[in-house]
Order: structure tokens, then sequence, then C-alpha cells
């Protein structure tokens, strides 16, 4: 074993009463890699987000990131660490400025006003914010919270950025706004996670892809793999769907 | 460069600053020229001190205390006490009140917010704290029981914080409550301020973004408490005497709240606007219904739902929005 993964879920369960939320889940994620994670509705995927970031703590099974252990640490640690998520309902600091909120994550790095101030100005520019500054977040369109949501995650100058569902109610011409964006990131060298509904986004943004289903892990592998694979496809269709669709070719 | 000005770090222009000054300056002449007012501009200053010291945490922190009153009295026992039995001058006494309330301020801060109890939790449990104490000082009577403390008026002696005027009383409470804004003020500008903001705008997304929330909340605690907690010496000092009812009482927990969300919570002016607008109210009332007691805290209810409904940013969150509108007339 040559390389350490970055990040390595090894055997992750999770259950809520039991309902198992995730169930032995295992993957990893190399460095500077764009893994995609996608699967039905209610499949664990932004319950494993909660666990990777501390919000929620695993049943068993450990998180290693750069080789250590951060299972049962709390989600500001886990952050310093370098581990940034977003989330899939957007949580903007509503009665603060878009400058103000993009600076609660700049302050992760340093406590220095003048250097955060600067570095903020940079991400709402590369995010397309800049004219929104001092705005409060409350009046932001839609489009332009999920950007915020990125932007402030981007200043706590994450290793690995967890995107969840960032593009869910936009349209296309934003959502290639948002996956440039991404491209961008990544060339930055961060590791992106992604969660995503919309296929021909997440096909064409991620190197590589994990399929949840009722919290198991179902596939691994290139994109055009997994989307053949027929454990997806009847994940996703419905059993049988598989033979029926090899059956119309 | 876009951005010429830092929007960041607080400062003021120079015309502000000439302002203040004007300000202060007329504030030191006003005892010769209205000493009959002098009286209400203690209480303004002092409950407008105290109210910043809510503002801090329910205000910034955004957690509702509703028994600040505990630290009022805590202050003003601490003190007293120690002047009392020990013979320990106030300014020193100040130092110990303000540390007790600290650490009392801590220790319930721990039980809170490790956790995880907010909203109407946290302002209970603010309340029933304030109860007990207020049981144990009318019960105990080693601190007075519930005759209170007498403090013995030594004449003029300024080293025990005794004065025969009242004009000392005006200068200690104003130096203290303009200490007390500039120290809020200066907090916005910096990570701490920041992270309180964060931390009551939305719990989870601040954690997420690296903030220490617990931390967050503990410090603003300690700084609230502490900073009411002098107030309640200053107060004991002026009043030379005090006991449970008028200290740990649940009136004044409404009196020091009230002050911050009339004028504007989590605003550096808020707590002074709201104490300017509702001390003289609570006054004037107090005289009009004097042979009513009880009423000025009726009209003290109807005022904050009237608030609660119709201003929720307080007097302050109402001037911005007319000022923003005559400017968008102008444009």
């Amino acid at each position: 074993m040559a390389i350490t993964p970055f990040l390595e879920l090894q055997s992750v369960s999770k259950s809520f009463r039991g309902l198992k939320a995730t169930s032995q889940v295992t993957f990893r994620l190399m460095e500077n890699e764009i893994l995609g994670l996608i699967g039905p509705n209610g499949a664990g995927k932004t319950t494993l987000f909660h666990l990777m970031t501390g919000f929620l703590r695993p049943d068993e099974g450990t998180i290693r990131f750069q080789g250590e252990d951060i299972v049962g640490l709390a989600p500001h640690r886990i952050c310093r660490k370098g581990i940034t998520r977003t989330f899939q309902i957007v949580k903007p600091f509503s009665h603060l400025s878009t400058l103000e909120n993009v600076a609660v994550g700049c302050y992760n790095r340093t406590s220095h006003v003048e250097e955060v101030e600067e570095k903020a100005w940079e991400i709402m520019r590369f995010v397309g914010l800049e004219k929104k500054a001092l705005q409060p977040a409350s009046s932001l369109t839609t489009p332009d919270r999920k950007r915020l949501e990125l932007a402030r995650a981007l200043g706590t100058k994450p290793k690995l950025l967890l995107l969840d569902e960032v593009m869910a109610g936009l349209n296309p011409t934003e959502q290639g706004e948002i996956v440039e964006l991404v491209h961008n990131i990544r060339k930055s060298g961060t590791a992106i996670l992604i969660i995503e509904h919309h296929m021909r986004v997440i096909m064409g943004v991620s190197d590589r892809i994990v399929v949840l289903h009722h919290g198991v892990c179902i596939a691994d592998g290139e994109p055009q793999k997994v989307c053949e694979d027929p454990g997806v496809i009847e994940a996703y269709l419905g059993k049988g769907a598989y033979a029926c669709l090899g059956s119309t070719k | 460069m876009v951005e010429t000005r830092s929007y960041l770090k607080r400062r003021l222009g120079r015309n502000t600053w000439i302002a203040v000054l004007c300000i202060l300056a007329a504030l030191h002449v006003l005892p010769w020229v209205f000493p009959s007012i002098l009286h209400m501009m203690i209480m303004i200053f002092l409950f407008s001190l105290m109210g910043q010291g809510w503002n801090v945490l329910g205000g910034y922190a955004g957690q509702f205390s509703f028994g600040h009153s505990l630290f009022y009295g805590l202050g003003a026992y601490v003190s007293s006490l120690l002047f009392v039995r020990l013979g320990l001058t106030p300014w020193i006494g100040i130092f110990f009140a303000c540390g007790a309330g600290i650490l009392l301020g801590l220790f319930i801060g721990f039980l809170s917010f490790r956790y995880g109890l907010k909203g109407p939790f946290f302002a209970l449990i603010m309340l029933a704290f304030a109860e007990i104490f207020h049981m144990t000082a009318t019960g105990w009577s080693a601190v007075g029981g519930a005759l209170g403390v007498l403090i013995p008026l030594k004449g003029n002696a300024p080293g025990l914080m005794q004065f025969l005027k009242k004009e000392p009383f005006y200068f200690i409470t104003l130096w203290l409550m303009v200490g007390s804004i500039y120290l809020v003020w200066r907090l916005e500008g910096t990570r701490l301020g920041l992270y309180f903001l964060a931390t009551r705008e939305d719990h989870d997304a601040a954690e997420a973004l690296g903030v220490n929330t617990f931390r967050a909340q503990m410090t603003a605690m300690a700084i609230s408490a502490g900073m009411t907690a002098i107030g309640g010496t200053v107060y004991a000092q002026y009043l030379l005497y005090i006991d449970p009812d008028s200290t740990f009482g649940v009136v004044n927990s409404v009196e020091i709240m009230l002050r911050p969300i009339i004028g504007g919570p989590g605003t550096i002016l808020g707590p002074l606007l709201g104490s300017v607008v509702l001390t003289p109210l609570s006054e004037i009332t107090r005289l009009a219904f004097q042979s009513y007691s009880g009423v000025y805290l009726m009209i003290y209810g109807m005022i904050l739902v009237a608030v609660i409904m119709f201003l929720p940013d307080g007097l302050i969150g109402l001037a911005r929005r007319v000022v923003s509108r005559f400017h968008k007339e102008d444009v």
C-alpha cells in the first residue's frame, strides 16, 4: 500500500431507532478527486455527510481523514482539520450581509480582520457575489444563496469540500456556472465530494461515482460503468428494470 | 481595487467622532444645567449599562435571558456584603462582584449550552436561577434575609464610593455606560463578535464553518454577566439599601431586558435608546399610578407585546427603515 487515501470510510453504520440510514458504508476518496455520491431519495447520502462532519456520530465504523480518525470530533474541529460541508437546505445567516457571511468562514484560518476582509472579497468575486456584498443574505435569490453557501465553505480553506445538492432548484444555465466553479475549485487543489440528483451534471463533473441505496453502497466506479450497472438501474427504476431495458435493446 | 473602505472593522468617520465628542461634552455639562433630572439620567445610564450586558447575550449571541436580575442582584449583594462585613471598599468589591457574576454565568452557561438548551428553555433556566437566589437571599439571615442589607453611610467618602451629592454617580454611571458601548462597538468588528452573530443566526451553519459555538456562547455569557453585575454594585452604592425583591426580583429582569428589546436587540445603541425612552416612561407611570402599585408592569407588558408585534428590530430597526425609504426616494 503506497498511497494512503485522503478520506476513508470503513464500514460506517448509523441507525435511527432501528431504521438503518447507512449500513457498512465503505469507500475512499483520493487527493484532488471529485467523487460523486448518488442514490434515490432516502438512500442516506445526507446522513453520510452528517456523519463525516461530526453532526452525527456513527454507531460503528471509522472515518479517517489524511490518516487520522475523526469520529467523535465536534463539527467545528473537523472544519479546522479541513473538511467543510454545505447544507442541502441552505442556511444563510439571514440578518448578516453577504460579506459577513463569507467572513465567518474566512475567520476559520485567521483572526486578522484585514486579511479576512480581503479574502472574503476575493471569494465573492470568484463566485460572482461581489455586487451583492453589502446586502443582507435574506435578500438574496435562490441561486445566489447557493453561491453564498459555496462561498462561505470556500472561506474556510477546505482541503475537502462536501457539496450537498448545490444545484437543486437551479436552471441549466445556473447549473453550468456552478459546475464551472466546481472545476475551478478542484484546480486550486481541493478534493470534492458531491451529492447531486441531476444525472447529467454529476456524470459530467465526477471522476468517480459511489451509489447508495437504502444505506448500502451498491456501486463504486467510473461514471459510465456505474450507469450501466444492473444493481444501480434496478435501484432507480425497480426490480426487473435492467432485464426490461435489456430486452428493448 | 473596489473596496477602499473596510466593512468588517468598526471605524468612525471624522465627523462622527466630532459628533460623539460633542454629545459627551454636553453630557458633562448637563448636571449643572438641569440638576432636577439627575436621578433620571443616572437611571437611564445604569439600565443602559445592564441592558447592554443583556444585549451581548440576548441580542448578539441570541440567547434570551429572562433572569438577568440574577447578575444584577449578585453584583449588588457581593460588593455590599464585602463592605458591610469586611469593610472592603466597593471600588475593589466591584471587581469581586464582576468576577462572581462571570463565574455564575459560566456555570449556568455550561449547564445550558453543553446540552444545547436554547430559546424558551434557556430563558426558563435563567428565571429559575434568579428565583433560587431570590429565595436564598430571602431565607438566609447571614445575608440579611428578607430585610436586606443596609449600607452604612459614612458621609462624603469617595474612597468608599459614597457621595452626598448625585453628580459623582452621574459621572460613574455615564462612564461605565460609555465604556460598555465602546466595548460592544469594538467587539462587533472582531472575529468573536461575528461568531456571536453567526451562532445566533444559525447554530449548525456556524459549526460547519468552524465556529466553536459553545465557546462563543460561554464568552457572551461571561461578558454579559460581568457587565450586569457591575451595574448591580453601583446601584447598591447609589441607593445604600438592597433587599431580595428589589434586586433578584423578576421585575428587574423585565426592566433590564425590555430596554435593549425596545431599542433594538443586537445593536450597539439599542440599550441606550430603549433606556432613554423607557426610563422616563416608567418613572412617570409610577408617579401617575402611585396608588395602584404594579400598574406600570401592565403597561410594560403592553409595550412589550406591541414592540414584538410591530417593531421586531426595535426603534433602531424602525429608524433604519425610515432612512432607507428616504434614500430610495432620493434615487
